[in-house]
Formats: C-alpha cells, sequence, structure tokens
C-alpha cells in the first residue's frame, strides 16, 4: 500500500468517544490538560462533551460530571492551534444545543444519524453550515448497509450542507474490505470538495488497518483516541496510528512522542480499568453491536444475572442502532424472566 | 342514535386512519374529507366510503360546515397552516383537535386531562406527539403517587411510521414530548428522546420511561397505579402493554412498553402513529358524549 505523500486530518475522540468508558466522568481540568496536551502535540482537531454528544446528559445515557457547554467553554480558550468538534444526533441534541455549542466557539459540527435515517438532520447540518461552522455529517453503524445505501445517505447530507461525510464503525465489525467498498463509491459520487472521513472501534483491532484502507479509498479525516480510550475497546488508538502514519510517509501533522506522552502520562492514570478486547468488546465487533452498549450490558449482567456476551449478541439479532440503550435493561430482563431467574408478573 | 358529524382535514396516512376509526364510533360521524391536491388516494378513499370531500383547503368546506353540521373537525395536516385552519373552523363553532405539533390549544392526554378540558369547553385542544400519548400517562402514573422531579422518555419507532414531515423537524418532537413530560405527566423536568430503526420487519413502537422519585419510591402503590393507568390507555388503544417493570433502583423507576396499533389503515407496527389517532378519537368522543347530553353546546369563537 502506498500512501505515501498524502495529508490527513487526525480527529481525536478521546474527551468525547472516551466519556463511554469513563461513564461520563471526565472532569472539567481533566478535560483541559488532555485537550492542552493533544494541542501541543499537534493533533488539529479534538472532539469533546459527553460520550453521546450534545444533549446527551440522561437516565437512558448517563449523567455526565459536567454540562456540555461546561466542557466546551473550559476547554476552548485554552487551544493554541487546535480546533473543538461537538457532536449532534438529531433526536437526543437539538439546534438549541448546535447554537450553545456555536456560541462557545466550537469550530466543527457533526450531525450524527444512523446509516438509513440521514433525513433527520437535515435541520441540524444546514443550520450548521448557516452558521459558517465545518459541518459533517455522521453515518453511524455503517456496516448495516449496501455502500450504494451510504453513497445515497452521504449525498442527502451533502445536499444539505455538510462539506464531510463519515463512514462510521459504530460496531468495529468492517474488515479494510468493508471500508474501501463504503469509502470509494462515495469519493466518486460526491462533489470533489467534499472531504471523506473514516471513524472506527477497535473491537476486532481493526483500528489502524481499517483508517489505512479509507486513506487508500479517498478518506482524509481519521477518527482516534488517544490512549485507545473510547466505546468498546476503544477508537482507534491515536498515537499509534500517528506511528504508522510516519513509517508509510502519510502527513498528519502530529509528533508521535508528544502524542504518546499524553496517552501515558494524562490518560492511562484517568482509566477507571483497562480498554481492552475482552469477551464482551470482541462481540461487538464480531456481531456488529454498538459500541456504547458494552458497560450498559455489564451493568445488566450483574443485576439480572444473564452474560453480558448473550445480551449484546441478543441486541445485534435484533438489530438495535445506536440510542437504544433502553433496550439493554429490557433485553435482560426478558431473558431472565424466560430462564425463570425473574418472577414473572 | 345522534351522532356528531365531523371533518378530517388532511387525507394522508393518520387522516385516512382516523377516518376508519370514526367510523366505528358510536358517538361521531364522519362527514367531509379536506385536501389540496385533486389526485390524492385519500381524497378519493374518503368519497369512496361516502365523505363529501374537497381539494380546496378548508376554504372549500367552509361554506358548507353550518348547513351539514360540522361540529368537530380533526387537523391532520401540519403545524404551519393549522393556525388558519382552526381560526375559520372555530369562528363557525367547530371545536378542533389538532394532531400537528403547532400546540396553540392546551394539550390533551385523555386518561389524564380529557375530562378537564371536555368541562372547560376547549375549542382547541392538542395531541401532542406519539411519544408523547404513549408514555406521558406513564409519568403521570408516577407522579400521582408521589413527586417526581425528573421524567426522560425514550421513544423508539420504525423508520416505515416516520414521516417526512416530521423528519424535517424531529426537534419539534423532543421539545414538545419533553415539554408535555413536564407539565401534563407532572414531573419537574422532562426530557425526550427519539430513535428511529429502519430493522425489517419493522418493529413495534417500544417506549421506555424513567422517572426519578424525590423520596425513595412507594414500590406497592407506584406499581398498583402503573398497572392501572393502562388498563385505562388500553380502553382506546388495546395494544398498549407493559413489556417489563416497573423497575425500581435507588430513586428510578422503569418502565418499558410495547405500543402496537390497531392496524385499521396504517400497519400494526406504527402504533405511534395508531395511538395519536386512537386518542383524538377518543377525545372527540369525549366532546361529542358531552354535546349530546345537552352538557356542552359550542358557539362561534372570534380569532
Amino acid at each position: 500500500m502506498n500512501l505515501k505523500g498524502i495529508s490527513i486530518k487526525v480527529h481525536d475522540m478521546s474527551l468525547r468517544d472516551g466519556m463511554h468508558p469513563k461513564r461520563h466522568q471526565i472532569t472539567i481540568e481533566q478535560m483541559q490538560s488532555i485537550s492542552r496536551g493533544l494541542d501541543a502535540a499537534g493533533v488539529p482537531l479534538i472532539e469533546v462533551t459527553h460520550g453521546d454528544g450534545l444533549g446527551g446528559a440522561s437516565v437512558n445515557y448517563g449523567f455526565p460530571a459536567a454540562s456540555d457547554e461546561e466542557y466546551l467553554r473550559a476547554v476552548i480558550p485554552g487551544m493554541k492551534n487546535a480546533k473543538i468538534s461537538a457532536l449532534l444526533i438529531p433526536g437526543i441534541g437539538t439546534v438549541d444545543h448546535l447554537r450553545m455549542a456555536a456560541d462557545c466557539g466550537v469550530h466543527t459540527i457533526r450531525v450524527a444519524t444512523h446509516c438509513t435515517e440521514a433525513d433527520v438532520s437535515e435541520q441540524h447540518i444546514s443550520l450548521s453550515r448557516k452558521m459558517g461552522l465545518d459541518t459533517v455529517g455522521f453515518l453511524m453503524m455503517a456496516h448495516m448497509v449496501e455502500p450504494e445505501t451510504i453513497v445515497e445517505q452521504g449525498l442527502l447530507m451533502e445536499s444539505y450542507g455538510a462539506n464531510c461525510i463519515y463512514v462510521t464503525d459504530s460496531a468495529g465489525y468492517m474488515l479494510p474490505d468493508d471500508v474501501s467498498a463504503r469509502i470509494a463509491p462515495l469519493r466518486e459520487k460526491l462533489k470533489p470538495e467534499t472531504e471523506i472521513g473514516f471513524h472506527g472501534h477497535h473491537n476486532l483491532s481493526m483500528g489502524i488497518s481499517n483508517s489505512l484502507a479509507a486513506i487508500e479509498a479517498g478518506a482524509r479525516r481519521i477518527d482516534g483516541a488517544c490512549g485507545g480510550l473510547g466505546a468498546g475497546a476503544g477508537n482507534t488508538p491515536t498515537e499509534v496510528f500517528v506511528a504508522v502514519c510516519n513509517r508509510m510517509g502519510i502527513e498528519t501533522g502530529v509528533d508521535v512522542f508528544k502524542i504518546s506522552d499524553v496517552a501515558e502520562d494524562l490518560i492511562q492514570p484517568i482509566l477507571d480499568f483497562q480498554i481492552r478486547i475482552d469477551r464482551n468488546a470482541l462481540v461487538l465487533g464480531y456481531a456488529g453491536v454498538y459500541s456504547s452498549f458494552l458497560l450498559f450490558a455489564k451493568r445488566a449482567e450483574k443485576r439480572y444475572g444473564i452474560p453480558a456476551r448473550e445480551i449484546l449478541l441478543e441486541l445485534g439479532r435484533r438489530r438495535m442502532v445506536g440510542g437504544q440503550e433502553d433496550m439493554i435493561e429490557d433485553t435482560a430482563l426478558t431473558m431472565a424472566k424466560e430462564r425463570k431467574l425473574l418472577e414473572t408478573a | 342514535m345522534k351522532k356528531i358529524k365531523c371533518a378530517i382535514i388532511g387525507p394522508g396516512n393518520i387522516g385516512t386512519d382516523l377516518l376508519y376509526k370514526l367510523r366505528r364510533s358510536k358517538v361521531l360521524e364522519p362527514v367531509w374529507m379536506v385536501g389540496v391536491d385533486p389526485t390524492s388516494e385519500g381524497l378519493a378513499r374518503a368519497r369512496e366510503l361516502g365523505l363529501k370531500t374537497t381539494d380546496k383547503g378548508v376554504d372549500g368546506m367552509l361554506p358548507h360546515v353550518v348547513a351539514d353540521g360540522v361540529q368537530i373537525a380533526f387537523d391532520a395536516t401540519s403545524a404551519y397552516v393549522h393556525k388558519e385552519n382552526s381560526d375559520k373552523l372555530n369562528a363557525l363553532g367547530v371545536m378542533m383537535i389538532d394532531l400537528t405539533p403547532a400546540a396553540i390549544g392546551p394539550y390533551c392526554v385523555p386518561p389524564i386531562n380529557l375530562k378537564q378540558h371536555a368541562g372547560k369547553r376547549e375549542m382547541n385542544v392538542n395531541m401532542v406527539t406519539c411519544g408523547g400519548q404513549a408514555t406521558i400517562p406513564m409519568v403521570y402514573a408516577v407522579s400521582r403517587v408521589q413527586k417526581v422531579k425528573y421524567a426522560e422518555i425514550i421513544a423508539t419507532v420504525s423508520s416505515k411510521s416516520v414521516g417526512p414531515g416530521t423528519r424535517k423537524n424531529i426537534d419539534e418532537f423532543t421539545r414538545t414530548t419533553a415539554g408535555a413530560v413536564a407539565s401534563i405527566g407532572g414531573a419537574a423536568e422532562g426530557k425526550a428522546l427519539i430513535v428511529i430503526n429502519p430493522a425489517e420487519p419493522p418493529l413495534i413502537m417500544r417506549d421506555t420511561i424513567h422517572c426519578l422519585t424525590v423520596d425513595a419510591p412507594k414500590q406497592a402503590e407506584i406499581e398498583k397505579s402503573v398497572h392501572e393507568m393502562i388498563a385505562e390507555v388500553q380502553k382506546y388503544v388495546p395494544g398498549y402493554r407493559l413489556k417489563n417493570g416497573p423497575v425500581f433502583e435507588d430513586n428510578r423507576v422503569t418502565t418499558f412498553l410495547e405500543v402496537e396499533g390497531l392496524g385499521d389503515f396504517l400497519p400494526k407496527y406504527a402504533g405511534n402513529l395508531d395511538i395519536m389517532t386512537a386518542s383524538a378519537t377518543r377525545t372527540a368522543e369525549m366532546f361529542a358524549e358531552e354535546m349530546l347530553s345537552g352538557r356542552l353546546n359550542l358557539e362561534p369563537v372570534a380569532a
């Protein structure tokens, strides 16, 4: 694979997707020191706020240590070169959140929908673009549909005003060929000036290989999370990805040693547990289940006595999509009743 | 037996499903279907079923309202035109049941406040949202037992049951539902989330309702209240079912529901749409019963 001389933009997720394994409890001070470290290492774009994006604070997804606005106002003024992005999932966040984030000074808004539901993003994408923000359409669980659908949905988001379209492997299910098969036709059909991005999860350890396949097929924005933070077994670890890019001559502008220091000195110490491909994270990638479901399934295992892996497999079988965290407890309850572990009413 | 004559504005899926439900009513009789497109299938269907129709919008029906004795109208169009429709019909003494998100009149969730509205002779009531109709009764079932400081609902609907109007303005759903979860459900604060799932075959509407109580939940009383409320809603939505819960964890009370539609015109999985037409029908029936008994006599209202 020869990708020498290609210049890409690294987008770090440790302070947004990384909120999942931290149960959204990263403190303001931790966000400030980590974002400054990433900025100093040369990361050009950093996402912050609740793991489920703006407005994610809820019983369903978890209440964070601070509000979206508090995080944004604490982080943005500390940036020397890096820009800050925020994620917005329609159905969770609204244009009111978008306006608040713009007022805080975010540079980028990423509007995320399930990969077949792009048309719920029109009001948010068009407003973001109208406000002059870097506007990204983010197609989640992109493994669940054929490449043609990704192209059709990406074109919709582009028509609303998105200047960048993401193929998002929320389940960490894709293999490099799956990534190429989706990004290459997108590159062909979108306007030449519309960028393409890839967001990976490391549940099958494919984060880096998939990101390289994405670059080869035309993606120029790649998501990683410093220190391997992120839902499931984490996102593509930024420091490892940057090191690989350096070896291959892909230009990221990120300093390998500085970013690996951030991973070691600032991220490792705040982890509640080692983020790794345990049997449950593995099954996310293996069966194609939304990575953020992991900790909820573990909690349900503890409470209802159904192994997390079996709950996750059942969620996959029922084709649950991102945001359906409520169905984890529901599924565990139903399985527990079926197994006579619970009294039935 | 005498029936109260009704008009349906908007011959789309919702309007047509409503027509099927009204035709079964003992106290309501649909007589007009109003549209704007002469080629509309919904208008043709209504004509076949013996209704008068117009493709000239509400203005096309206005000259006939008094002569045809229309007393209740349902608006199943869009928030943008609702106020105008409502003003024109209210001026002729026709009460309006609003299925759009316009919400110029008070919210109506039948098992909670329908009687109150009928007693107050409201000329325009709003049916909130599908998620609101499905979940607010459960919030109320907890808040009538003890104080709820926060209620959050998650409505999951099949992709096929979400029309272009809702998709273009999904924020309206979250905002309106959250507001009504608090004001009608009786929670100090409300939040609403909606998830659209494209699975095939389409999933039946699911709703999860989380309530955070101020004091430790009174489990037995809440359970009883929840079951009673479900029976109340089942009177007009037979497919309204408790799947799991109520679950109690610290101050959290969670109920998991499934809402299956009757399958009149809309498919059964679209319980989210069915609960809107069923609630609107239930609401109209209550007003109609008051009118038929002579307790309610509607008068023209200047806009």
